[in-house]
């Protein structure tokens, strides 16, 4: 239990504290405790440091030392740090080390070698091209980038709050407290240009001053959007577990400026650890005195709640949102009025996506200015991106808007796996679109997108190769949205079940052109007439499909051919057995569902492609991995 | 069927405040305890927080997490979404559906260890495809680790 603080002084003599117990370890050892390198096992590898720690008699604090005798380790559980494609990742300091691919079975060698010997250990280190790369920051995936909101992420414990506080964390509301009013903090957020970070890039500065623009209202909230939906995407996720404290100051800041005294952090049901780490953020804050009432002796007040969504994409909609926090079925409405006049039980609301108000802390902290001095014109600061896919170095990563496709496929991306060739990028979730090798150099900003018909969105970024059937593609996002369609409006309702039918016969092969006009016209109605962003946008994957892969669309219709290979009714792949490699044990014939292998002991099999329904299962089961898919036709670019 | 305590949703309430709107959270409560939505329990609660039954179904069968049917000891969810997608998450989820003979139709065994289940993001995407068994998540599979990984809990139970 901590002692609450009650005044801009005790906050000042412990966050010196906290400071002054970080600076005196000699060592940190970080070690990534995000979704991706917990599923890796670095959980086991943190306990096992521990134990073999202890049981050696190396000094290793879990926690900031209250008197550092400038002589211990520090071991931290932090969040992610993004290489996720590397992990299970740890990272050592002071030297700024990053060891990948880490087991159980590398502790002893990791506290031998480098905790006690001071030495780096060459085969956990992250290798490319031929060269040994020592410090995180000179992998090319790290180079590239600028970490901003991201930049404590993997750096400090997720878990604790005086490292928040040590690395300057909570300055940014006290300043917003004590040294400027509500109108000068939202005149701030307005100067440095920061838009929306959940989708539709509205500025937020405008939002707030909507929001404070109600100020007989006694009753107004913040809502803090962590539903991140869109497939693909991971950002908020990696903020919330990795850098908790900076998202809750985030909102208090906007609480404080707009005068409302609740927030609500809404977190999709499928990220447990996030929750985990928020409720222990604002419980290690509350007790404090950081949240709750009179903070800091201010008079200002603030509470905070979480609320768990239940699985439905729609609920990133805000009027959703906001339903499903109230407890009833997340179904938008028609808009006026907006949610800044009538959100949360009929109140004013701020409704703000998570990377957006975890930019929020620094834009008080070192300005406007600063803040702009990254980023374009129209789109200032950074934005995190997912990026996924058919790509060699996936992960989490953070670049200045307006850097270039090409940029972060080759040379974050490290460029296509197994040397494929680069095909599209998936861009926004569900309500974007796919651009191709023609967009590679069109900078990342919220109206360059805009323009060639998609979206930045929350910031997935699913890189596909050749390997990739654009019309499955279109399949899948209508198959998505059509299972989340909320069945409220009839042109989001209907219309994404007609086009699912559509995609699937093309799919078949039993398509016609004539599809293609119903899809667009389709297409076109819903984006008029559907009551919210999800309708409106729905159909965004199938119009940027049609727009830059019709030949693929026509090759299925007309040809009847998927040159990926994907859809199987269409493809020309067929399971071959290699007479040189079969042994004759007569297993796939065995195992054939169709009874299409036929052949006698001892002797090589044969497939007959005409019975064979491509299910694999004699593949599976070959037991000298004699039997290969043969994609004969397939197209090479 | 499992027997219900009532007791146990009196706590959990108490906890919510019999309040309409933590109606969500109740149920999460009831639903982390059973697995599943019981309808009496649903009949129940919405008695106590004074709200009518076609109000708390109207809820329960809008998210895609409620279930008004018993779930397996194991719910494996395997992730649909875009990056698992273009890295064959179709052929992990076939796979398993064939190792456990279920089928979209009928995604619960009938000795009650497994309820195949499909996602749309789990937001694991830098480790796709990815499975994900209760709270544990499990990257970069493939077909043959899949069928591996449900042979290994099946051993477990053995």
């Amino acid at each position: 239990m901590r002692t609450r603080i009650n005044s801009l002084d005790e906050f000042k003599a412990l966050q010196a504290k906290c400071k002054a117990a970080r600076d005196a370890e000699k060592r940190k050892i970080l070690v990534c405790c995000g979704t991706g390198c917990v599923a890796g096992g670095n959980m086991d590898v943190y306990n096992e440091l521990k134990k073999r720690m202890d049981e050696l008699g190396v000094a290793c604090e879990v926690a900031l030392a209250e008197d550092a005798s400038g002589n211990s380790v520090g071991l931290k559980k932090s969040g992610c740090h993004g290489f996720c494609e590397m992990g299970p990742l740890v990272r050592i300091e002071p030297e700024g080390w990053l060891y990948t691919k880490c087991k159980v079975s590398d502790v002893e060698e990791i506290i031998n070698t480098t905790i006690i010997g001071g030495q780096f250990i060459e085969r956990l280190g992250y290798h490319a091209n031929g060269e040994l790369y020592q410090r995180q920051e000179d992998i090319p995936f790290y180079k590239k980038q600028t970490r901003r909101v991201l930049e404590h992420c993997g750096h400090i414990d997720a878990e604790s709050i005086e490292e928040y506080l040590a690395i300057d964390g909570y300055t940014a509301l006290t300043k917003a407290l004590f040294e400027m009013s509500g109108d000068e903090v939202i005149k701030e957020v307005t100067d440095s240009g920061l838009r929306g970070r959940g989708g539709a890039g509205f500025p937020t500065g405008k939002k707030w001053s909507q929001v404070a623009a109600h100020k007989e209202e006694p009753v107004k909230y913040i809502v803090c959007n962590g539903d991140e939906g869109d497939p693909g995407a991971f950002m908020d996720r990696s903020c919330m577990e990795g850098d908790p404290h900076k998202v809750l100051e985030g909102m208090i800041i906007a609480g404080v400026a707009t005068g409302s005294t609740e927030g609500y952090i809404y977190v999709r049901a499928e990220y447990p650890l996030a929750v985990a780490r928020l409720s222990n953020a604002i419980k290690q804050a509350e007790e404090l005195g950081l949240i709750g009432d009179d903070i800091l002796g201010s008079g200002k007040s603030f509470h905070m709640h979480i609320n768990c969504g239940a699985g439905a994409f729609v609920c990133g909609e805000g009027s959703a949102m906001t339903a499903s926090i109230e407890g009833n079925r997340g179904m938008p409405r028609t808009k006026p009025p907006r949610s800044v006049d009538e959100g949360l039980y009929g109140k004013p609301t701020c409704l703000n996506n998570v990377e957006t108000f975890a930019n929020v802390p620094d834009i008080i902290k070192k300005g406007a200015a600063w803040f702009k001095s990254v980023g374009t014109e129209g789109s200032s600061g950074t934005k995190a991106f997912a990026l996924t896919g058919n790509v060699v170095n996936t992960g989490l990563i953070e670049v200045p808007m307006g850097t270039t496709m090409r940029e972060v496929v080759y040379e974050i991306g490290g460029g296509i796996k197994n040397g494929a060739a680069f095909k599209a990028v998936q861009i926004g979730g569900p309500s974007g679109g796919c651009l191709t090798s023609k967009h590679l150099d069109l900078p990342l900003d919220f109206d360059s997108l805009k323009s060639v018909g998609a979206i930045i969105g929350s910031g997935g970024l699913v890189v596909m190769d050749e390997n990739t059937c654009m019309v499955d593609t279109a399949r899948f996002f209508m198959n998505f949205i059509c299972d989340e369609s909320c069945g409220k409006c009839t042109p989001c309702r209907e219309g994404t079940t007609r086009m699912r039918i559509i995609l699937e016969n093309i799919c078949n092969g039993e398509g016609t052109l004539e599809d293609l006009d119903e899809l667009e016209e389709i297409a076109r109605m819903m984006e008029k007439s559907s009551l919210c962003g999800l309708g409106k946008t729905a159909a965004n994957p199938v119009l940027s499909t049609l727009a830059n892969f019709r030949d693929e669309y026509i090759e299925h219709i007309v040809d009847k051919r998927c040159s990926a290979g994907v859809c199987q009714k269409l493809s020309q792949k067929a399971f071959v057995i290699d007479p040189e490699k079969c042994i004759g044990c007569t297993k796939c014939a065995r195992n054939c569902p169709v009874e299409a292998i036929t052949g006698k002991v001892k002797t090589a099999h044969q497939i007959d492609t005409t019975k064979c329904i491509q299910c694999g299962t004699c593949k599976d089961n070959c037991p000298v991995g004699a039997i290969y898919v043969d994609n004969g036709n397939k197209k090479k670019n | 069927m499992v027997k219900v305590d009532y007791k146990f949703i009196d706590e959990v309430l108490e906890r919510f405040g019999f309040d309409k709107g933590n109606i969500i959270g109740i149920m999460q409560a009831v639903q982390e305890e059973y697995r599943y939505l019981p309808q009496e329990v649903l009949e129940y609660i919405a008695d106590k927080i004074d709200v009518s039954t076609a109000k708390i179904f109207g809820v329960a069968t809008f998210y895609g997490n409620f279930s008004m049917d018993v779930k397996g000891k194991y719910v494996i969810k395997v992730c649909r979404g875009t990056a698992c997608h273009v890295r064959k998450s179709a052929d992990v989820l076939q796979a398993i559906y064939d190792v456990t003979g279920l089928s979209e139709n009928q995604p619960t065994t009938s000795d009650g260890l497994f309820t195949i289940e499909t996602v749309s993001c789990l937001g694991a995407c830098g480790l796709s495809p990815v499975v994900m068994v209760n709270e544990t998540v499990h990257g970069a599979m493939n077909p043959d680790k899949a069928k591996a990984l449900i042979n290994e809990l099946r051993e477990k139970e053995a």
